[in-house]
C-alpha cells in the first residue's frame, strides 16, 4: 500500500526522490510521530516528500486516493493506521546495501517501473484481494528484501468518530502550479522570471578604487565592489490584435514588471506568425514597422528570444507566401520564423492556450515543430520550463 | 527532544510534526509562508521551549556561504605586513568565525536559524550543502577541520523570492505555513492579548479576513498586522460596535496606518461597497 503510494505520487508527475522516500522511513523507525495517527502520518510524509506549496495540493489528493483503504465501506474513517503495517514500514527502510542495489538496478525510477508491471500482473491473480494487498503469492519486493504477506489493512475501528480528513479539505489548492496565470499568479511569475534574470551576484576588483585608495593611505589597499549587474538580453514579441489580447495584456505585465531586472529588455509586436516587420507602437503599426531584418542585425545572437501568442491560425499563413490574412508577405512566416531561431540560439514560445488542445490545433503544431518543441504553456510551471529552457 | 509549542507560540499540528521530524533526524527544516506568519518566531521559540541557544544567520542579498563558516581577511592581513606587525605571524588573527562555525562550536546543541535564505544568490543553498549535511569544514588558512560537536538544529526560512535547488531540498524537511484560520488566528491573538474582549474579536476579524479578500489589494494584512492593529483598538478603547460600521469611509480611520498601509489600498478600499454580507446583519 505505501508503495502504490509511492506510484501515484510519481504517477502525477511530484517531483519525489528516493533520497526523500527513505528520509520518511527513517523517521517512521524513529518513531517521529509515535501515536499511529493517520494525520500525524500525513503531515509527516508531507513534510518529508513536498517540498514546493505548489505541490500540496497535487499531494493530497494523490494521499486522499492512495489512502482510500483506511475507511471502512460505510465510509467510516479509520483513523489509526494498523500497527502492523507501520512497524513493518519502519523495519523495512532500506539499508545503505539496499539503497546500492537500487542504483544497480537502474535507479529508482527504473525499478518503480518494474514493480508496478509486477504489481499488474499480481493483481489479475488476486482478483478477490484488495486493490494493494496481495494476501499471498508473488513478492513484488522479494528481490529487495520486502515481502508485502505482512501488509495487511487491518480493520481495527477508529476510536474516534468520524472525523473530517485533512487531506481531503484541499487547503493548498490555491498554490497549484498548473493553473492559468492571472494576476494572482503574476508575482511568483514575476520571481521565476528574477530568478533568471540574476545570474550570480559575484564580486569583482574595483580597480579605480584600489588604485585611489592605495595612493592614499600608502599601502595596497585592495577595494572589491558587488556585481550586480544581470547579464540576461531579452528580445520579446507579443501577438496582438483579436483573442490574444487579454493574455498579451498579462503578459506584458509580467515582462514590463521584470523589467529592471534585465540588462536589456526589447519588445515587439506581431499578429499571429512573424513576418518581415515588426512594430512597437500598437496604433501606429503601418506607420511605424520595423523591419524584421533590422531586428535581426541590431541585436546580437546571445539575446534571448520569447515568442507570446496564441499560435492560432490558418496553417496557411505559416507555411506559404501571401499566406497572411492582413497583407501580401513575400515570404511564408515558416521562412521568418525559421530566420529569427537561426540567429538566437535560445527562443521559446509562450502561449496561452492550455497545453492539451496544441495537438489538436494544426498551426500550434507546425511552430511547435519549428520551435524544435520549445513551446511552453502560460503557467507558472510553464514559464518556469520555458526559462530554464532560455538558459541552457 | 521535542517540540510542543510553547505558551506564546500557537504552533498547529502539522508544524510541529516537522519540527520534530527535523529535531529527530537531525536535518535542516525549511520554513516558508506569507510574511508574519511566525516563520522567524518559530526558530526562537524551538529554542526557548528546549532551552537551547539560538544562533540567527541573517541572510541578505550579498551573503556569501563562505560568510557562514568564517572570512579571512588577507587585505588587513597585508597591509599589517607593511606595516611591520607583530599580528601577521598568527594567521588566525585573520580568521573570524562565522554563524556555522558558532554553531558547531557549541557544547550544547543549539538552535541555526538561516532566516531569509531566499535573499542570497541562487548558488547560495548550493554552497552550503555539504556543510549542513555532514556538519563539518575545513578551514584552509590553518589545517583544521571544524565538526559540529551537536549538530544544531538547523531552522531555514524563506519568503519565496527564489526557489531553493533541488539537491538542496531534497536534504530538508519542508513545511509551508498556511495562512491562520480565523481559529487558529484567535489563539494567536489570545496569547498576545490573554484579556481581549470576544465580540472585538469578531468584529475585528470580520474586517480583517474581508480586507484580505479585496481583490487587488496591494498589501495584504499579516499576523503581526492584525496584532499591532488589535493593540491600536484596544489602547483606544474601540468599542466594536463602531467596526460594524458600514460606511467604508468611516471605517477607513480605525483601519488606516494599521491594517491599509498605502494610498492605492486605501482608496481601492474606499471605492468598494464594502463586502455585502455586513449589508445583510442585523445591526443590534
Ligand atoms: N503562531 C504564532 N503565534 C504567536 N504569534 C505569532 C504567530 N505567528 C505570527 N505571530 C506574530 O506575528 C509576528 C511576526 O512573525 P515573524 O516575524 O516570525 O514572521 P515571519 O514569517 O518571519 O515574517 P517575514 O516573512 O516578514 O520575515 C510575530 O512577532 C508574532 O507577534
Ligand atoms: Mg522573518
Amino acid at each position: 500500500m505505501f508503495i502504490n503510494f509511492f506510484f501515484d505520487l510519481k504517477q502525477a508527475s511530484l517531483p519525489v526522490s528516493l533520497k526523500e522516500y527513505l528520509m520518511l522511513m527513517e523517521a517512521m523507525n524513529k518513531r517521529v510521530v509515535d501515536s499511529f495517527n493517520v494525520n500525524d502520518f500525513y503531515y509527516l510524509s508531507r513534510s518529508a516528500l513536498v517540498k514546493d506549496e505548489r505541490y500540496l495540493d497535487k499531494f493530497d489528493r494523490v494521499f486522499g486516493h492512495s489512502f482510500k483503504g483506511l475507511e471502512n465501506p460505510e465510509g467510516e474513517t479509520t483513523k489509526e493506521i494498523p500497527e502492523e503495517w507501520l512497524k513493518l514500514m519502519g523495519q523495512k527502510y532500506l539499508t545503505d546495501e539496499e539503497k546500492k542495489m537500487i542504483e544497480s538496478l537502474g535507479g529508482w525510477d527504473k525499478l518503480m517501473e518494474t514493480l508496478k508491471q509486477r504489481l499488474e500482473e499480481q493483481k489479475k491473480r488476486h482478483q478477490g484481494g484488495s486493490k494493494w494487498i496481495g494476501t499471498g503469492g508473488t513478492s513484488p519486493f522479494g528481490a529487495y528484501g520486502y515481502n508485502p504477506e505482512g501488509i495487511r489493512i487491518g480493520q481495527k475501528e477508529g476510536k474516534n468518530k468520524k472525523a473530517v480528513k485533512v487531506w481531503d479539505k484541499r487547503e493548498f489548492s490555491n498554490l497549484d502550479g498548473d493553473v492559468e496565470l492571472g494576476t494572482r499568479n503574476i508575482k511568483i511569475a514575476l520571481r521565476r522570471l528574477r530568478k533568471f534574470a540574476r545570474e550570480g551576484a559575484e564580486t569583482e576588483l574595483d580597480l579605480d578604487n584600489t588604485i585611489k585608495s592605495t595612493a592614499h593611505k600608502g599601502y595596497i589597499d585592495v577595494k572589491m565592489m558587488p556585481e550586480r549587474r544581470n547579464k540576461i538580453k531579452v528580445l520579446l514579441f507579443f501577438d496582438v490584435g483579436g483573442s490574444m489580447d487579454a493574455h498579451v495584456k498579462i503578459c506584458e505585465e509580467l515582462f514590463s514588471a521584470a523589467r529592471t531586472e534585465f540588462k536589456h529588455m526589447e519588445y515587439f509586436y506581431y499578429h499571429n506568425c512573424l513576418y518581415d516587420a515588426v512594430w512597437k507602437d500598437n496604433n501606429r503599426r503601418y506607420n511605424d514597422n520595423i523591419k524584421t531584418w533590422d531586428v535581426l542585425h541590431t541585436y546580437p545572437s546571445d539575446y534571448k528570444v520569447i515568442f507570446v501568442g496564441d499560435a492560432e491560425m490558418s496553417p496557411y499563413e505559416i507555411t506559404y507566401p501571401g499566406g497572411s490574412v492582413e497583407f501580401w508577405n513575400e515570404e511564408s512566416g515558416e521562412t521568418w520564423l525559421t530566420r529569427m531561431l537561426n540567429v538566437y540560439e535560445n527562443a521559446i514560445w509562450l502561449n496561452p492556450i492550455p497545453e492539451r488542445y496544441w495537438d489538436r490545433i494544426a498551426s500550434t503544431s507546425i511552430i511547435k515543430q519549428i520551435f524544435s518543441d520549445r513551446m511552453f504553456p502560460l503557467t507558472i510551471e510553464g514559464i518556469d520550463q520555458a526559462m530554464r529552457e532560455l538558459n541552457k | 527532544m521535542k517540540f510542543e509549542g510553547t505558551s506564546s507560540y500557537i504552533a498547529t499540528e502539522d508544524l510541529k510534526v516537522a519540527v520534530n521530524a527535523a529535531i529527530t533526524l537531525e536535518r535542516p527544516i525549511i520554513v516558508k509562508g506569507e510574511p508574519g506568519t511566525g516563520k522567524t518566531m518559530l526558530a526562537h521559540e524551538v529554542a526557548k521551549s528546549l532551552d537551547a541557544e539560538i544562533i540567527t544567520w541573517h541572510i541578505k542579498s550579498t551573503t556569501k556561504a563562505q560568510q557562514g563558516l568564517y572570512e579571512y581577511d588577507a587585505v588587513t592581513r597585508l597591509r599589517d605586513s607593511q606595516l611591520g606587525d607583530e599580528k601577521v605571524k598568527d594567521i588566525k588573527n585573520y580568521i573570524s568565525k562565522g554563524k556555522l562555525w558558532n554553531a558547531f562550536e557549541s557544547d550544547k546543541r543549539p538552535v541555526l536559524l538561516i532566516d531569509e535564505i531566499d535573499k542570497a544568490d541562487i548558488e547560495f543553498p548550493n554552497d552550503l550543502l555539504l556543510e549542513l549535511d555532514k556538519m563539518e569544514f575545513f578551514v584552509y588558512e590553518t589545517g583544521e577541520t571544524i565538526k559540529a560537536q551537536n549538530r544544531p538544529i538547523v531552522i531555514i526560512t524563506s519568503n519565496n523570492e527564489k526557489e531553493l535547488p533541488d539537491a538542496f531540498l531534497r536534504r530538508c524537511f519542508f513545511h509551508y505555513i498556511k495562512f491562520p484560520d480565523p481559529n487558529t488566528m484567535e489563539e494567536i491573538v489570545e496569547v498576545h492579548y490573554p484579556d481581549i474582549k470576544k465580540d472585538l474579536i469578531q468584529e475585528a476579524f470580520k474586517i480583517f479576513y474581508d480586507i484580505r479578500e479585496v481583490p487587488g489589494i496591494k498589501k495584504k494584512p499579516s499576523t503581526s498586522e492584525l496584532i499591532d492593529w488589535l493593540k491600536l483598538l484596544m489602547t483606544d478603547d474601540v468599542d466594536a460596535k463602531i467596526l460594524r460600521e458600514k460606511d467604508p469611509k468611516k471605517l477607513i480611520p480605525p483601519l488606516h496606518g494599521a491594517l491599509l498601509k498605502n494610498e492605492q489600498d486605501v482608496h481601492l478600499f474606499e471605492r468598494l461597497a464594502f463586502i455585502s454580507r455586513r449589508e445583510n446583519e442585523s445591526v443590534e
